[in-house]
């Protein structure tokens, strides 16, 4: 029996040689969107286990574990930013992710953009990043969200649009 | 809104963040996975406390459905 049939009746050993085949690209993926290394691990960890328990649901017949895994590890990451929408800051730990010039005047540019990010909703918030910062093609971000390139590029142009908004109220004009 | 504007944000955005790209994953996640698994099949979903409990209140209050559910059984 091929791998992902073995995985879709539920093996065991099936599912870790895929975890261990694609925790690398589910990681990846994630900490574009949330911008921190610990939570991207522990939403790789959580996106597996909602792998694991849709194992069932999985079309073999058709393949394409990765685009499913992307999907999910998707939803899993945006689950995580409304739950975390007025609790914390937008997760930026990495430290090579900020630029190295930090003069006092940089430092409050950053913390306007980051302020300004905030104010995105999630669903915005994740098209801007992934199209805008990671430069990822629209027909990606669109299948990673299960919505039409129309719907990516409609929201691209209202999560510019309330960027700029919020810039311009701290005083940034881009 | 115009296609200028978006890249001005863009501009911004690129000057002040670098993209994640291909963050290496610092470490096998494995072990973590197995325990996740390991916990997760040990805990009981709320909602069949829920069942159980409402079964238990049902049987206390109608004792006639004991052999009806035995029978099910």
């Amino acid at each position: 029996m091929e791998l992902l049939e073995r995985f879709a009746a539920g093996d065991q050993e099936a599912f870790e040689t895929l975890f261990r085949q694609y925790q690398g690209q589910a990681y990846q993926w994630i900490a574009r969107i949330v911008r921190n290394r610990a939570t991207a691990e522990d939403l790789t960890i959580e996106t597996f286990w909602r792998v694991h328990r849709a194992h069932a649901r999985f079309d073999a017949s058709r393949g394409q574990f990765a685009g499913w895994l992307r999907r999910i590890a998707t939803n899993t990451a945006l689950d995580f930013l409304r739950r975390n929408r007025r609790e914390v800051p937008l997760p930026e730990d990495l430290p090579e992710l900020r630029r190295a010039d930090t003069s006092a005047v940089q430092a409050e540019l950053q913390r306007a953009l980051q302020a300004s990010l905030r104010r995105l909703s999630p669903k915005l918030r994740v098209v801007v990043l992934l199209g805008l910062v990671e430069e990822e093609p629209y027909d990606e971000i669109a299948d990673a969200l299960g919505i039409s390139v129309n719907v990516v590029k409609v929201r691209m142009f209202r999560g510019v649009r309330v960027l700029r908004k919020e810039l311009e109220k701290a005083g940034v004009r881009p | 809104m115009s296609e200028r504007e978006v890249d001005e944000i863009k501009k911004l955005l690129k000057r002040e963040m670098k993209p994640v790209g291909k963050a290496e994953l610092p470490r096998d996640l494995w072990p973590a996975m197995l325990e996740k698994l390991s916990r997760g099949a040990a805990s009981v979903p709320w909602w069949d406390w829920v069942l159980l409990a409402g079964t238990g209140v049902a049987l206390w209050l109608f004792p006639g459905m004991v052999p009806a559910l035995l029978y099910h059984l």
